[in-house]
């Protein structure tokens, strides 16, 4: 597992010289660049006027109502969806150009398959997936794989098929095939979905890591934000069809958060760090919350991240 | 009922001898070794529905063609390629569309009975190709099939990741930049010779037990693809030559045997699995 640049350059197994100079030539430039970018499907507009730019070595969220277009615009930066209007930049390169260093997790992945590959095969399709023609499996491919899967805690489980793997499990093969080629930037469509609070905790903990240690720039869709707060730096909202990104002490703000999510929504912070939660509709409105002024939580947040910035899985509490 | 016979006929080691016999259990093998392959595909695919669907586009294909004097197998073949490049250039999700493959299905065994009915010939012929008459195949198509094979290896073995890859996860291998719209109707391209081969041997109505059967047995026994496409055919084999010794033993049309064969391995593997993991 490496995602370091010069690691990268060595292997002479996955780089061409021209990816390995456009990466050198961009390291100072945003990861993610959209200029007026738009998307349509049919005659309907799904979001338009996104401009904003998400620098490297980021965490971001991708936050929105259901069907605002937050897997769209995932797609649309893999190039896999064109756009209406504007453009999109990744790595510095047209969208879709860069994909090779881009290493992608679907959001069907942990609840659709159903497959008797092993975990081990999975991940190594991730390296050998594209390529034609007749060929060995290598003890180095191999050795890669399981580097990837042993950074995601699932080394233990290479021989098991797929079909045999719980979700947390199966989403951390995911994130393992995705890794397997030293990839740039990992975007993750709904990556905690489905999953019970201790995989989501496991997953956002190789999250961190992978940022932290690997500097990996990692993009979210996310519909819940409380687990990944402690790791986020920005967040990409989808608000009346535009995006907007900000970084994450302008997210936090309860009147924002309440708007984007069409439900009243608080912001409360706890010994563990901020979360927000939506009020049950059975809660006595009387109930003293501990809440603070976004201006107040912005700091709060700040001062956490001054502190402990190693300190991903410290996740905020159950939402209520 | 008295005058039906079940009894066990004697001269079975010779009618295992006669020269239409070594056509089948060539065929057997050439069949085998297809269905075998493109199963494990099938099934990871999600396109077993598709398959089957396949078969049952064939026949007006195959009835047409005796109508018309030309080969079944022909026939059969241009019709299922014809659907398969249609369900192909549809994309993967068309195992989803099972509304509609399933009227497509209805209309076409409509339609090739409709065939079989303007001709004679064709409607005597038409319960062997619902059924196989793996008894019935000549030397030209042993030949046929065996080239078949050897193309259907080839180009598995170019195509095998990209296509195990589009399998696994079709937005991933896309963003990788596998050309899925290829893989998916290469695919189904070669479902559709496979069916072709196929057919003879158990008919359009019963070649899931051949096709998806096997590999779904294959697949509760061995983890790696290749190792599953490999029981596979073997499983399909035994299927196969079982059901034509069994037939010369016994008074029973190999087709049933074989369908027979096949759906027993499946049940037993289902089932010392089902056990296997009660007691883990």
């Amino acid at each position: 597992m490496t995602g370091s640049a010069p690691q990268a350059a060595q292997d002479g197994d996955r780089n061409t010289s021209g990816e390995r100079n456009t990466a050198k030539n961009t390291v100072h430039e945003a990861a993610i660049v959209f200029n007026q970018a738009a998307v349509s499907r049919g005659d309907r507009v799904i979001w338009s006027n996104g401009t904003f730019s998400i620098p490297r070595g980021s965490v971001t969220a991708i936050v929105g109502t259901n069907g605002a277009g937050k897997t769209t615009m995932m797609k649309a930066e893999l190039g896999l969806l064109p756009l209406s209007h504007g453009n999109v930049e990744v790595l510095g390169e047209p969208a879709g150009k860069s994909n090779k260093r881009i290493g992608y997790v679907p959001q069907s992945y942990t609840s659709d398959i159903d497959s008797n590959l092993t975990a081990e095969q999975s991940v190594l399709l991730g390296l050998t997936g594209t390529r034609f023609g007749f060929h060995i499996t290598t003890a180095a491919q191999r050795n890669r794989a399981h580097k990837a899967m042993d950074f995601v805690g699932v080394a233990d489980k290479a021989s098991y098929r797929l079909s045999q793997l719980s979700g947390g499990l199966r989403q951390r093969v995911a994130i393992a095939q995705a890794l397997v080629s030293d990839p740039e930037l990992l975007m993750l469509d709904e990556p905690l979905a489905n999953l019970d609070l201790a995989s989501q905790r496991a997953t956002v903990h190789v999250l961190a890591r992978l940022n932290h240690e690997l500097g990996m720039t990692i993009q979210v869709v996310a519909h819940d934000l409380n687990m990944l707060l402690p790791i986020l730096t920005g967040a990409v909202y989808l608000l009346d069809g535009h995006p907007h990104y900000a970084a994450m002490n302008d997210v936090l703000d309860a009147n924002l958060l309440t708007h984007l999510y069409g439900t009243t929504v608080q912001v409360v912070t706890t010994p563990q760090g901020d979360m927000f939660v939506t009020p049950s509709p059975d809660e006595p409105d009387d109930i003293e919350q501990d809440t603070h002024a976004p201006v107040e939580v912005a700091q709060f947040h700040h001062h956490a991240h001054q502190h402990q910035p190693d300190a991903p899985a410290a996740a905020p509490a159950e939402r209520s | 009922m008295s005058d039906i016979d079940f009894s066990f006929d004697p001269q079975w080691a010779q009618t295992l001898g006669m020269p239409f016999m070594h056509n089948a259990f060539l065929a057997g093998l050439c069949i085998a070794v297809a269905a075998g392959a493109m199963g494990y595909f099938t099934i990871a695919r999600h396109s077993t529905f598709a398959a089957h669907a396949l078969a049952h586009i064939g026949l007006p294909g195959a009835t047409g063609a005796v109508l018309l004097g030309l080969p079944v197998s022909l026939g059969l073949g241009i019709f299922a390629l014809a659907g398969a490049l249609v369900i192909g250039a549809l994309g993967k999700r068309a195992s989803q569309r099972e509304i509609a493959t399933g009227t497509v299905l209805a209309f076409a065994t409509g339609l090739g009975l409709f065939f079989a009915r303007l001709s004679s010939s064709a409607s005597q012929q038409m319960q062997s190709i619902l059924f196989g008459s793996i008894l019935t195949i000549t030397d030209d198509q042993v030949i046929g099939f065996a080239i078949f094979d050897i193309v259907l290896v080839i180009a598995l073995a170019v195509i095998y990741r990209p296509l195990l890859f589009s399998s696994l996860d079709e937005q991933v291998a896309q963003a990788k930049g596998v050309p899925i719209g290829l893989m998916n109707v290469l695919f189904m391209a070669i479902m559709a010779g496979v069916i072709t081969i196929a057919v003879p041997a158990v008919g359009t109505l019963l070649i899931f037990a051949l096709v998806v059967t096997p590999a779904a047995t294959a697949n509760i026994i061995a983890a790696s693809p290749l190792k599953a496409m490999c029981t596979a055919s073997v499983l399909c084999l035994v299927s196969i030559w079982g059901g034509l010794v069994l037939s010369a033993m016994f008074p029973a049309p190999p087709s049933f045997i074989i369908v027979t064969l096949s759906t027993l391995f499946w049940v037993i593997a289902r089932a010392v699995s089902a056990v296997k993991t009660t007691n883990a």
